[in-house]
């Protein structure tokens, strides 16, 4: 199983682009396979989703809108994941993060709205990577393992947030579990309102001020990743933890600073769904883009340009995937689900599947037309 | 006597709640001995419930159920193998892959193929495991602490509970007192000494993920076929990530992990008998926060107040043989 040919002859463009396409493939057959077992043509299925998430305006801004949320996880995940830390507590994270924005919104909402704005960013940020910290502070002290302190801090966010939302920040005028909603100046402004300023009528959905919050994190965390000695320092110790300690570099304090960054980023998933959809917190609304994240921070090879393509393409998913729910009764929005662990399969444990054949076919095709 | 019959009740209770989490930790000492990473116990336990429902639902026989629950549990261990072992691909990237593939998958066949919204139907007495009592049960209850302890806490349980304690030390004799085990044990800790004794250390892992995917297909169907009569979505609960912090908890040793296990059960059979009821200085508490307590304990468990855990030396690592 060594690679059949030599790593630095393979173009960066096969490694990083056609292996990564052919996972793909790979995945969206198995999946088309299950569907077909749930008793759906998955034929029709494909159209479906790709009239649902392009066929009209108001379609493509949900798809949109999704892909923001996954940026904000797919980001989190990718930052842990640089310093070998496998933080799946994106959902409890955001879900706490919430309570950040909340606070900030209903507390400070005598400012300014551009610096309430700021504070509810920074809410955000700081609860959800408070959440993180206690998880990353176990692994770097204690060596508790971080999947399994992180899966239960989602469960234990799960259960703070129901109590908090039943017993303490409810609106109690309202039936649901959830917090009164913050001040209208504060929302912040969809699509359509965008739409609005520029002569475009469209109809209400989802997207919101977010998205471009979601570009400018992509940027951040390049910058952080690649162009910081924070982030070279990250990338060292989740390269190789003993050379780092050799050239004086603390694993200790890089395990936590990348956990809490992840939490952080993770957090700002609440600022799209609580300052953009719902304008409070509902109970459950990370909704599992937190585990999606991991999916598609897998697929974008944990770097901001490949974690746009693959939100995107998950963004297509769920939005198509909702159009197909809708019209192919034995499809439920789980289905869509499995195909983030078929994704994760194929595009994370099993990215080396192909890879030998993959490289050595293009490397032997090259270098026939250099000889030639 | 009512405290005693509380007693009972949670002790009764707890024997019943640790199984899924025994059979789960003696899963994950397989593959975990032989240094291959499995967070995935969680999703084959999930698997598991699902095929155990669904077959016993179709055949009319639990035992069917449970044996293809076993066969789909085995086919999971054997891909987690092919991407981790035979592919060195990342072990937990494996791991949270199945995991999500099959919380997604078992729900939507269940809807797919029953509607009721990811439920499926509920097994009548001949298609479900039931209670065993132990014979002369009623007789003897009358007998102090001997009959309390026989009629009201061992007996009454389902196959499954009697199962998962012989398991212990079954798996106990075979990891330390057979040479099956003390190859599991070696190609965990120095894979390269055991290839080089001529054992491949592949097929070490392979045979160690086997044995994984039958045991934990008893925690599943123990699940759907036993305890509950039908399989509904996400019904594993985070039992899998327990087992696994119980494994870690114990040491990678059956007896302690058995251990870990019962206190995991004990705790939750606890949770539930003080949900809603006041407790003196305290009050009530509130419900949600009663249910995080076995989540709590096994972040504190983990955070080891007692003592650090060092597991298996090669685990999470690939084996990749010189040539």
């Amino acid at each position: 199983m060594s690679s059949a040919v030599d790593k630095s002859k393979v173009p960066w463009w096969v490694s990083n682009l056609i292996v990564p396409i052919v996972n793909l493939i790979l995945a969206l057959l198995v999946s088309a396979l299950f569907i077909f077992i749930a008793g759906e043509n998955p034929i029709e299925a494909v159209k479906l989703i790709i009239y649902g998430s392009f066929g009209y305006i108001e379609g493509f801004a949900y798809t949109l809108y999704y892909t923001t949320n996954f940026i904000f996880t797919g980001l989190a995940f990718a930052v842990a994941f640089h310093c070998r830390l496998f933080n799946i507590g994106g959902e409890g994270q955001a879900y706490i993060g919430g309570l950040g924005v909340y606070f900030a919104a209903i507390h400070f909402s005598f400012l300014p709205v551009p610096i309430v704005w700021i504070l509810a960013i920074a809410g955000a940020i700081v609860f959800g990577g408070a959440w993180a910290f206690i998880p990353a502070y176990l692994q770097a002290k204690r060596g508790s393992h971080v999947v399994i302190t992180t899966i239960m801090f989602n469960f234990i966010a799960s259960s703070l947030m129901i109590y908090l939302l039943v017993d303490v920040i409810r609106d109690t005028n309202q039936m649901g579990p959830h917090t009164i909603a913050v001040a209208k100046e504060l929302w912040f402004p969809t699509f359509k309102e965008f739409g609005e300023l520029i002569g475009i009528k469209v109809r209400y959905s989802p997207l919101n001020l977010s998205f471009l919050l979601a570009i400018a994190a992509s940027v951040f965390v390049w910058f952080l990743v690649w162009r910081t000695k924070w982030g070279y320092e990250m990338r060292a110790v989740g390269h190789n933890t003993q050379a780092a300690i050799y050239a004086g570099i603390s694993p200790y304090k890089n395990i936590i600073i990348a956990m809490v960054i992840s939490g952080g980023l993770a957090g700002l998933l609440a600022i799209n769904e609580v300052l953009g959809v719902h304008h409070k917190i509902v109970s459950g609304f990370p909704a599992g883009y937190g585990f999606t994240g991991i999916a598609v921070a897998l697929m974008g090879r944990n770097h901001p340009i490949g974690i746009f393509p693959a939100a995107l393409l998950f963004g297509i998913l769920y939005q198509g995937g909702s159009e197909v729910t809708f019209d192919m009764p034995n499809i439920s929005r789980y289905m869509f689900v499995a195909v983030q662990g078929v994704i994760i399969l194929f595009s994370g444990a099993l990215e080396n599947l192909f890879r030998p054949q993959v490289e050595s076919f293009f490397v032997n095709k090259l270098n026939i037309r250099k000889k030639g | 006597m009512e405290i005693f019959a509380d007693l009972a009740s949670l002790l009764n209770s707890t024997l019943r709640i640790s199984t899924p989490l025994i059979f789960a930790a003696m899963a994950g000492l397989f593959a975990e001995r032989s240094g291959v990473i499995d967070f995935s116990l969680e999703g084959k336990m999930l698997t598991a419930a699902f095929v155990a429902a669904v077959g016993s639902y179709y055949f009319g026989s639990p035992w069917l159920g449970l044996i293809l629950a076993i066969i789909a549990c085995v086919s999971l261990s054997m891909l987690h193998g092919f991407a981790s072992v035979t592919h060195k691909g990342d072990q937990v990237v494996s791991c949270v892959a199945i995991n999500i593939l099959m919380i997604g998958l078992t729900t939507a066949l269940a809807a797919a193929w029953f509607g009721q919204a990811g439920l499926t139907p509920t097994l009548t007495d001949e298609q479900r495991f039931l209670e065993i009592t132990f014979p002369f049960a009623d007789a003897i209850r009358s007998i102090p602490i001997i009959g309390f302890i026989y009629s009201d806490i061992l007996s009454g349980h389902y196959i499954f509970v009697y199962l998962a304690y012989i398991s212990v030390p079954i798996v106990f004799w075979i990891v330390f007192k057979t040479s099956f085990g003390l190859r599991l044990r070696a190609v965990g800790e120095n894979p390269s000494a055991v290839d080089s004794a001529g054992i491949n250390v592949f097929a070490m892992r392979y045979k160690a993920l086997m044995i994984n995917g039958v045991l934990i297909a008893f925690a599943g169907a123990h699940l759907s076929t036993a305890v509950n009569a039908n399989f509904f979505r996400e019904m594993s609960a985070g039992r899998g990530y327990l087992a696994l912090a119980a494994l870690i908890f114990g040491k990678w040793h059956p007896k302690t992990a058995l251990i870990a296990c019962l206190l995991f059960g004990f705790t939750d059979a606890l949770q539930i008998r003080l949900q809603g009821v006041e407790l003196p200085a305290i009050g009530t508490i509130p419900v949600q926060l009663i249910q995080a307590i076995p989540y709590v304990l096994t972040v504190v468990l983990l955070a080891g107040f007692v003592g650090k855990a060092i597991g298996p030396r090669a685990i999470g690592q690939p084996y990749i043989k010189e040539r």
